[in-house]
């Protein structure tokens, strides 16, 4: 048995192979030329195996390594995708491994692994049908072999934990004994092949464990910020602490001297570079290097100047209405009786546990970049742009990354930097590590926003009309200003939108009104687990307690007589609040609050039961949360994620990013209050699968964390919480 | 010249007199299992033994660590992770990016060297390391798994703790 990068079987001889097209989804079969060099994932694999196709390779000892294409940052996709192709492909669970592929191993390949990127929540929902039809592919292809070898119908045979079996002659083999023939065979036409009915999983579904465990106990996994390459040198980098501000000057003749220097570089307009034997040396001479920054026009900008700038955006005659129905304002105007409300949300960082990092080696005709990335094609793109070679001579090995949440998506920031040091010293590799200063200082925030809301309600304690009027920064006009059409950026009133599938509000009404009006900051801002649903959530679910309040309504019962014609929306809400026992007794001083949303095609309830004392101490005690994502791949790791989502979003309530004199101010975990497992509350967790959709996991439940505790605070103190963290409200969470 | 005894082995590391125990592990020593996260002692991604304390490394300067300190880092913690702390984050699936979990399953460790028996609230006090996953309720259920306090069942010691009510 060979295997396929060999070249020794009869049609890789001809470095030809018949692969399917799976990631393209149209069961186009297609022969090019096996792309495999040094560094491959097949090259890399020992000299006895064979790619059955893109997804699935085999052993003589029939483990069966499943092939990875999105990346793995914690939130279990690689374990859930490993367990959809070996569904199909009725392998061994207890034998298989997964192999991360390469940006240019996808690329040589015209994508036949589809999208790499890992972001929207949509590692599993938007390629569990490719590769569970790339896992069936192979099974056929299996099968046809031992069928041919037998001499016998395919349809006689059986399959089940990688031994196929003809009963009728009692003969059986294994996957890897038949692997060499089944590589030759033609992939079956993938469109026409009927997958399994979620009800007959048998690994798909489960709550296995994760592949991915055991080298995170022992210190024996190696993320990007661990590498070591031969000869390797270090850099420390310091960006301009003022957005837009430049280099006036740095006197490297102070530092050169220091143990292990070999040079400063000028990286950018706003960024030098100290180069050491180690990091550590790097960034002490970096410390030691006087720099004089030309902040420029920034450096008089304070979050209050900022709060407002977004404040004029509350009233203004420049923005633009999503939803307009009815006539909300008319209605709220002549309504019994109104209320009216302004919100605020500060900016917050991603604060990754490994912070940015890459490193980056450069030739003549090479160039690769060692990473921690959500994007790898991003980073080859950025990599082949920045070191002015083409593509085919690029390559990017991602690294699991020691946390994503959206800093490792869009932006190659750091690709650029390290590819522009590295220029420096051919053919060495030099790691680029950030500190945690130079992490917090450049990230791209969670946008700032302001929300004014009103309503009205009748002399029955029904709603008459309620307007929501977002004011705040952009994520696309910083990233992606394509997307802006005609000036109506709806992005940023993701979870408002009145289309179904991705992020819908979950009430209707006669008169309602959404609006957004962009005010953009010199700050840059990016997607941030949950993106715009966290604020948004917010707005709306804080806001409706309040006009129930105002109704002299229950908060559910107001809620539900809005939701009608959202029964998915309104599922979830009636599953959490069934198991939270809303209404029902608690003890003395703990309070419920509810919130329900929507984002990545999922659908997302909460209760938080909560106490606040005297002092502003607030204590969360128990979170219950109802997902409908659909079809579920792990159980375990969903919930997983949910618990995860809350201390992602309960850390909002901690802290916030200010800006002082143009500059971040919380550079380190002593001002950027991170929670801690002592304010962790206990999370349970109910999936309220409807099964007839795929919805995303990692970021959708997030964006009712932050509104069911600010409602239960609401309860507890009657007072409603506008502003966040909740120092501002004189509270500390404990 | 600073001699170090490091999972019980001896190593001499020619360095400045201010660099961190850490970037010395790390970049000297080459045991990259202990982790850089905040430089400050806040995070404890750093954490390590040091006679048994745990410790932040990032903040420790190797001047400071004597000859015959014993450190100990995740790599030394067992030799193929059979500490009780490291078969019960296998059992209930803790990690979720990883990065910060050497810090935790040293701090993990250490207490329950002190005190075998934690309560929740021994937890909260001796557990105040970051993890931006949050996988906070799994590093509990864990500790009271390793104690001997619940039963160290694959998936069903976390399903217990979050359906409990």
């Amino acid at each position: 048995m060979k295997t396929t990068s060999s070249g020794k079987t009869p049609n890789l001889s001809r470095r030809k192979f018949i692969i399917s097209s799976a990631a393209a989804g149209g069961g186009l079969t297609l022969g090019f030329h096996l792309p495999f060099g040094i560094g491959s994932a097949a090259a890399q694999s020992a000299a006895d195996v064979t790619e059955i196709n893109a997804w699935v390779v085999v052993k003589p000892d029939d483990t069966c390594v499943i092939r990875i294409a999105r990346a793995e940052m914690g939130q279990g996709t690689l374990t859930g995708l490993a367990q959809l192709v070996a569904e199909e492909l009725e392998c061994d669970w207890k034998k298989v491994t997964t192999e991360s592929i390469t940006a240019g191993q996808n690329l040589a390949r015209k994508r036949v692994w589809g999208d790499m990127s890992t972001a929207g929540s949509r590692g599993i929902r938007t390629s569990h049908d490719y590769v569970r039809r790339g896992g069936a592919a192979a099974r056929m292809m299996l099968m046809q072999a031992a069928a041919d070898q037998w001499k016998v119908p395919v349809a006689e045979l059986q399959v089940a934990n990688s031994v196929i079996t003809h009963a009728a002659s009692s003969r059986s083999t294994t996957y890897g004994q038949v692997a060499s023939a089944a590589a030759k065979l033609t992939t079956p036409d993938l469109k026409s092949i009927k997958l399994k009915d979620a009800k007959n999983w048998k690994i798909a579904g489960k709550p296995v464990r994760r592949l991915d465990t055991a080298d995170k106990l022992n210190g024996q996994k190696v993320y990007a910020i661990d590498l070591k390459l031969p000869g390797m040198l270090n850099a420390a980098v310091r960006d301009c602490p003022v957005f837009g501000g430049k280099l006036a000057s740095y006197d490297e003749s102070k530092i050169l001297a220091m143990p292990g220097v070999k040079r400063v570089i000028k990286v950018n307009d706003s960024t030098v570079a100290v180069v050491a034997d180690t990091w550590w040396r790097a960034k002490k001479a970096l410390d030691a290097l006087p720099i004089v920054w030309d902040e420029g026009p920034n450096a008089n900008v304070t979050s209050a100047s900022i709060a407002e700038h977004l404040k004029s955006g509350l009233t203004s005659d420049d923005a633009f209405a999503d939803i307009n129905t009815g006539d909300a304002v008319k209605a709220i105007a002549g309504a019994a009786k109104k209320v009216e409300a302004v919100y605020s949300l500060p900016f917050v960082s991603h604060t990754t546990m490994e912070t940015m990092n890459c490193t980056v080696k450069l030739t003549a005709d090479r160039a690769e970049v060692w990473i921690p990335t959500q994007n790898p094609e991003a980073s080859l793109a950025a990599l082949s742009s920045a070191s002015g070679l083409p593509l085919e001579k690029c390559e990017v090995y991602k690294h699991d990354l020691g946390g994503g949440f959206g800093r490792r998506i869009g932006n190659q920031d750091v690709v650029r930097q390290g590819v522009t040091i590295a220029k420096q010293f051919p053919g060495v590799p030099v790691k680029m590590i950030w500190s945690r200063e130079e992490d917090q200082a450049h990230d791209f925030y969670r946008p700032i926003a302001q929300c004014r809301l009103a309503a009205g309600v009748d002399a029955n304690g029904n709603l008459a009309g309620l307007l929501v009027r977002v004011s705040g920064q952009s994520i696309n006009a910083f990233a992606n200003p394509a997307a802006i059409k005609d000036g109506k950026d709806k992005r940023q009133l993701q979870g408002l939108w009145p289309e179904p599938g991705d992020a819908q509000i979950g009430y209707t009404h006669p008169n309602l009104r959404t609006e957004y009006a962009m005010r953009n900051t010199h700050l840059p801002v990016g997607p941030w687990r949950g993106v715009n649903t966290n604020q948004n959530g917010i707005f709306l679910e804080c806001f409706m307690d309040e006009v129930a309040k105002l109704a002299g309504k229950d908060p559910l019962e107001f809620r539900r007589a809005l939701m009608a014609e959202r029964p998915k929306h309104l599922g979830v809400l009636n599953a959490a609040a069934e198991r939270a026992g809303w209404g029902k007794p608690l003890p003395p001083g703990v309070h419920r609050g509810i919130a329900q949303f929507m984002g990545y095609g999922s659908y997302s309830a909460a209760v938080a039961e909560v106490s606040v004392s005297a002092k502003g101490e607030v204590k969360v005690h128990r979170m219950v949360f109802a997902l409908n994502c659909g079809n579920v791949v792990n159980p375990d790791q969903t919930t997983a994620q949910i618990e995860g989502s809350v201390a992602y979003g309960m850390t909002t309530l901690h802290s916030e990013i200010s800006v002082d004199a143009g500059k971040v101010v919380e550079t380190n975990f002593h001002n950027y209050r991170v929670m801690k497992i002592a304010e962790m509350p206990k999370v349970e967790t109910v999936l309220a699968l409807t099964h007839d959709f795929w919805g995303g996991v990692g970021e959708p439940t997030i964006c009712v964390v932050v509104p069911a505790i600010l409602n239960a605070i609401y309860a507890a103190t009657g007072k409603p919480v506008r502003s966040l963290p909740l120092g501002k409200q004189g509270m500390t969470l404990v | 010249m600073y001699q170090l005894n490091i999972n019980g082995r001896s190593h001499q590391v020619n360095v400045e007199p201010d660099t961190p125990l850490l970037w010395v592990l790390r970049e000297q020593v080459g045991l990259t299992g202990t982790k850089y996260g905040c430089g400050i002692a806040q995070c404890g991604a750093c954490s390590v033994h040091i006679n048994g304390e745990v410790r932040r490394s990032c903040s420790l300067p190797v001047s400071s660590v004597k000859a015959g300190d014993r450190i100990v880092t995740i790599e030394g913690l067992s030799s193929d992770s059979s500490h009780p702390v490291q078969k019960a984050w296998a059992a209930i699936d803790v990690p979720q990016c990883g990065f910060c979990q050497s810090g935790q399953i040293m701090a993990a460790a250490a207490l329950l060297k002190n005190k075998p028996k934690p309560t929740d609230k021994d937890i909260d006090e001796a557990m105040t390391n970051i993890c931006r996953c949050g996988t906070y309720a799994r590093i509990r259920a864990a500790i009271h798994a390793a104690a001997g306090n619940i039963k160290m069942g694959s998936a069903d010691a976390v399903t217990t703790e979050k359906t409990g009510a």
